[in-house]
Formats: C-alpha cells, sequence, structure tokens
C-alpha cells in the first residue's frame, strides 16, 4: 500500500521546477550583450595584409579550388616594382566570396599557401538582396596597419621576389 | 426598477468584462513570465518596461494578421464558434461576488453583476455551453486534426464535468445554498481565531478535485488533449487565424480567470481575509490575490507535468474522480447531519475521512498503474 508516497512523488516534482524559478536566467540580452565567441570559430573571412602593407593574397586560386560550395571567385594579375600589391609575381585583381554560398567550413583557410585568408570572427552578415551578398576584395581585406603605405607601392627591385614566406606551425 | 439601478449593472458588467479582457492580455503575459523564469529565461522583455507592453503587440499583431477560411469549411459555423466559445467565457463569473456590500455617498452599492439564488447552477449550466463553441469550431473546420480535437474536447469536457459538479456539491452542502454570496459568508470567520473558514480546510480532498478538474475543463496542460500539439498539430483551433483564433485564445484564457475566480469563491473563501469587514475595499484585493495564486498554479503544473495519455485521462476522468468525489458528497452530507443532530464538533469527520478515502484511491490508482500489463494496455 503506497499511499503517501505518490502524492510525495508528484510534490517532489513540483518543487524541482519551483525552486528553478529562484535560478539565475541564462539568457544573454543579445544584441546588447554579446558573448565572446570561442578561439577557433569560423566566421566572415578577412585577407591579411604582412606588416609592411602588403597584401599576402598571391591570387593563387587555391582556396577557390578548395571550397566545397563553389563561394570564392579569384582573378589574378601581374605585380611589377612600380605597382606592388603582393610580394612576387601576381596578386588577386578581383577577389569575391559569395556569403550566401560559404558554407563556414574553413577549408579556404586550410588551402591558402601564404595564410592571407582568414575565417575570422564577425558572424553578423546580413542582406537585403542576394547582390550585396556577394563580398568583394574591398570589404574582406584587412585594413591598413597604422605606418604602412598603401597598395599598390613602388618597390626595390629584387627585394619581393619571394611569394610565399618563411611560415611556422599554427599554434591553435 | 430605477433608471440607477439599470446605471450600475451597466458600469458594473462593463468593468468586469473590461477585467476579463485586460486580465487575459495580461495572463497571456503572465504565464510567458513564469514559465520563463521556471525554465530559467526571462520571458519577453523587449515591449516596454519588462514587457508590460508585450500583450498590446500580440494584440496588434492577431488583428492584422490574414484571416483565412478553408474552402470546403462551413462558414457560418466557422465564423460562428469563436464567439459561442467567448460568451460564455465572459458572462460565467457574472455571479462571482468580488467584494461585500458598501455605501458609497449615501449609494448602496453590491460588487457583484448578479446574485442568482442558483449561482452555482448557473456557473455549471454555463460551463457547459462552452464545449459547444469547441466542437463546432472542430467540425466546422472540415480538418481532420481539428474534428479530432474538438471531439476530444466535448468527450473530456463532459467527463471532467460531472466530477466538477460533484466537487461544487461539497461547497453546496457545506453552505446550505447555492448562492455565491451565501457560499462566500459561510466561509467567513476562524476557527480558534487563525484558521480560516474556508471549505478547503473542510473539504480538501473536494478542492482539489476541483482543481484537477478545472485542469480538464479549461483544456490545460496536463490534460490539454484538445490541442495536442505533438498529435493534432493545433487541435480545434488549426485553422483559425487572425482574429477568429485569437478569439479562441482569449475564450481560453478568460476561461482560466473564471475558474480561478470561481475555485477562490467556493473553496478558499472569496473576498474574505483579515479585517475586510472594517475595510470593504480589501475585498476585491483579496480575491485578487487569490485568483493571481489559483492561475499559478495553473501554470506551474503546466511547467512541470507532461501530457498523460488521452485513455488514460478517459479512465482517470470515469474510475477515479467520479467514485471518489460521489464518496465525498455523501461523507459530506453524512458529516453535517452528525454535526447537527449530535455535536457540532463532529464536522471535524468530513476532512478525516476526505483524506482517508482519498488515501485509499490514491493507493488504489498506484497499485493499478503498478501492474506489469497495464503499460501494454
Amino acid at each position: 500500500m503506497r499511499v503517501v508516497e505518490p502524492v510525495v512523488e508528484l510534490a517532489r516534482g513540483l518543487w524541482t521546477t519551483f525552486r528553478m524559478m529562484f535560478d539565475k536566467p541564462v539568457t544573454i540580452q543579445y544584441p546588447e550583450q554579446k558573448k565572446p565567441v570561442k578561439a577557433r570559430f569560423r566566421g566572415r573571412h578577412i585577407l591579411k595584409r604582412y606588416d609592411n602593407g602588403l597584401e599576402k593574397c598571391i591570387g593563387c586560386a587555391l582556396c577557390a579550388a578548395a571550397c566545397p560550395a563553389d563561394a570564392i571567385f579569384v582573378e589574378s594579375s601581374e605585380n611589377t616594382d612600380e605597382e606592388r600589391y603582393s610580394p612576387g609575381e601576381r596578386y588577386a585583381s578581383t577577389y569575391e566570396i559569395n556569403m550566401l554560398r560559404c558554407i563556414y567550413c574553413g577549408f579556404c583557410e586550410d588551402a591558402c599557401p601564404t595564410e592571407a585568408i582568414v575565417l575570422g570572427d564577425q558572424y553578423e552578415l546580413s542582406f537585403t538582396n542576394r547582390r550585396q551578398s556577394i563580398y568583394p576584395k574591398e570589404m574582406l581585406i584587412e585594413p591598413l596597419p597604422a605606418d604602412a603605405r598603401p597598395t599598390p607601392q613602388k618597390t626595390e627591385p629584387g627585394v619581393y621576389t619571394r611569394s610565399v614566406p618563411e611560415m611556422k606551425d599554427p599554434q591553435d | 426598477m430605477n433608471f440607477l439601478l439599470v446605471l450600475e449593472w451597466l458600469i458594473k458588467g462593463f468593468v468586469w468584462a473590461m477585467v476579463l479582457l485586460g486580465g487575459f492580455a495580461y495572463l497571456t503575459l503572465y504565464e510567458r513570465k513564469a514559465l520563463a523564469r521556471i525554465q530559467s529565461r526571462i520571458g519577453p522583455n523587449r515591449a516596454g518596461p519588462w514587457g508590460i507592453l508585450q500583450p498590446i503587440a500580440d494584440a496588434v499583431k492577431l488583428i492584422f494578421k490574414e484571416e483565412l477560411t478553408p474552402a470546403k469549411a462551413d462558414k457560418l459555423i466557422f465564423t460562428l464558434a469563436p464567439v459561442i466559445t467567448v460568451v460564455p467565457a465572459v458572462v460565467i463569473t457574472a455571479v462571482v461576488p468580488w467584494g461585500p456590500s458598501f455605501n458609497i455617498f449615501g449609494y448602496h452599492l453590491n460588487l457583484y453583476i448578479a446574485d442568482i439564488n442558483v449561482g452555482v447552477l448557473y456557473i455549471m449550466s454555463v460551463a457547459s455551453i462552452a464545449v459547444y463553441g469547441i466542437v463546432l469550431a472542430g467540425w466546422s473546420s472540415n480538418n481532420k486534426y481539428a474534428m479530432m480535437g474538438g471531439l476530444r474536447s466535448s468527450a473530456q469536457m463532459i467527463s471532467y464535468e460531472i466530477a466538477l459538479g460533484l466537487s461544487f456539491v461539497s461547497a453546496i452542502l457545506l453552505a446550505n445554498s447555492m448562492r455565491m454570496l451565501d457560499i462566500v459568508n459561510a466561509q467567513s470567520g476562524y476557527w480558534f481565531h487563525f484558521i480560516p473558514k474556508w471549505f478547503v480546510v473542510l473539504q480538501p480532498v473536494g478542492t482539489a478535485i476541483f482543481l484537477i478538474a478545472t485542469l480538464a475543463e479549461v483544456n490545460r496542460a496536463p490534460f490539454d488533449m484538445p490541442e495536442a500539439e505533438q498529435e493534432l498539430t493545433a487541435g480545434y483551433h488549426t485553422e483559425y487565424s487572425g482574429m477568429k483564433f485569437a478569439l479562441l485564445f482569449m475564450a481560453e484564457y478568460t476561461k482560466m480567470i473564471a475558474i480561478s475566480a470561481i475555485g477562490a469563491t467556493l473553496f478558499f473563501g472569496g473576498y474574505n481575509g483579515p479585517f475586510v469587514d472594517k475595510f470593504p475595499w480589501l475585498g476585491p484585493i483579496y480575491i485578487f490575490v487569490k485568483i493571481i495564486i489559483l492561475l499559478f498554479g495553473m501554470i506551474w503544473v503546466r511547467a512541470t507535468f507532461p501530457r498523460i495519455r488521452y485513455d488514460r485521462l478517459m479512465a482517470f476522468g470515469w474510475k477515479v474522480l467520479l467514485p471518489l468525489s460521489l464518496a465525498l458528497v455523501f461523507i459530506t452530507a453524512v458529516g453535517i447531519i452528525l454535526a447537527q443532530q449530535v455535536n457540532p464538533h463532529l464536522i471535524i469527520i468530513i476532512p478525516v475521512v476526505s483524506l482517508l478515502v482519498a488515501g485509499v484511491a490514491v493507493a488504489l490508482v498506484d497499485r493499478t498503474l503498478r501492474r506489469k500489463d497495464y503499460a501494454r494496455r
């Protein structure tokens, strides 16, 4: 004969939910209050520069080849010492990513031989039409470092012959 | 019948209807907030400070939504059903007194709309009209899920109405009247100067049955069979949108308020409370607080218990609540006769024997639920 136990069980369930009312809410008030992203978060792409202002991207289109969603379009042109955008022979004269196609897998990051393309921590992307979803190079490229000259730069001949720099293993 | 009396009725009716409709709007906010707190969330807080303008935003959204009528729906009944559902929900509380009578500027004011000598019967009869709206809404939608929701609803509401009515009977017997005013007055005063003479003390099991049966009566979780989302999309209001849906929604929440007001009146002393005979304006505050607490109970139960299976719902109504409430009516009647004929202190046997009988019922239900073959049936 169980008389009290069934009622106690129901009451225990009620007590559990009642107790939760005095817990701190887990809600994050999103637009005002933002949770920092994780270290390896993959958000909007950034095209990196060297410290002297030259672009890291050499227009090899390996990212476009690696892209499973076919979201990246690269067109390359020749660098000269009078108009130098990046070290080595060529630079990306057109670099476009369709943010609606992109699946943020990070394969472009992995494929890049110069670590030029990096997935950043920006995730608030919105467009009002499909044209706006195509981000051109001007939107993707990192702003110039403070003491650097803008590209194209006029450079000494014979200095920037190597397009792929010396690199270390990634840290994280 | 003088003009002033008609004016008084009009004003009181208008005020009470406005209180119910405003209460409905804020009950939705109250429910969302309370549910959110139980689930460790904050709940709506964008529209106005603490989200207090949220009901207005919801109303504007619902009014401007497109009204759809299914092509093969019965248009007249489809339009009429929400109205049939709303009207009983609004008029049912007309007999609930929400404060003692008092004189204001030399005018004697009664704080109720109607003083019917069969008030409890009025409540029962109006409550049963509400089921028509739901069944007609389900049937006229020409949608099988809406139809099933409506049918379930009618079966469930009719079944639980019996237990509900029998739990009313114990209150009627204890008060020796069906007038709501007499029932409230019978609950004024104290035993030993601190236990209020509420019927919940005299008839705790009857109150419990009332609370359970009202959950089924207003289609609230865990008895929200008619609109079981996972099984019937939205039940009887699947095909409704815009203002028609808002009316069905309004009926549901207004019924929650109404049934809480009735429960507060029948079992929790109505407007009675400390000092209410000296300061009559405390009466409405007391009944308001009691309604808020009962509503919180409904929300709390919704946040806690999962939906009961349909056949078990019917079995619980017919095989547990109905015999138990019949037994309670018998116990109450015997207790009252013994108290009148032998010794007034014998009134104590009503709560004691009721609790014993309820304990036996709990044990029997528990034994049935623990039988190995029960789960397979």
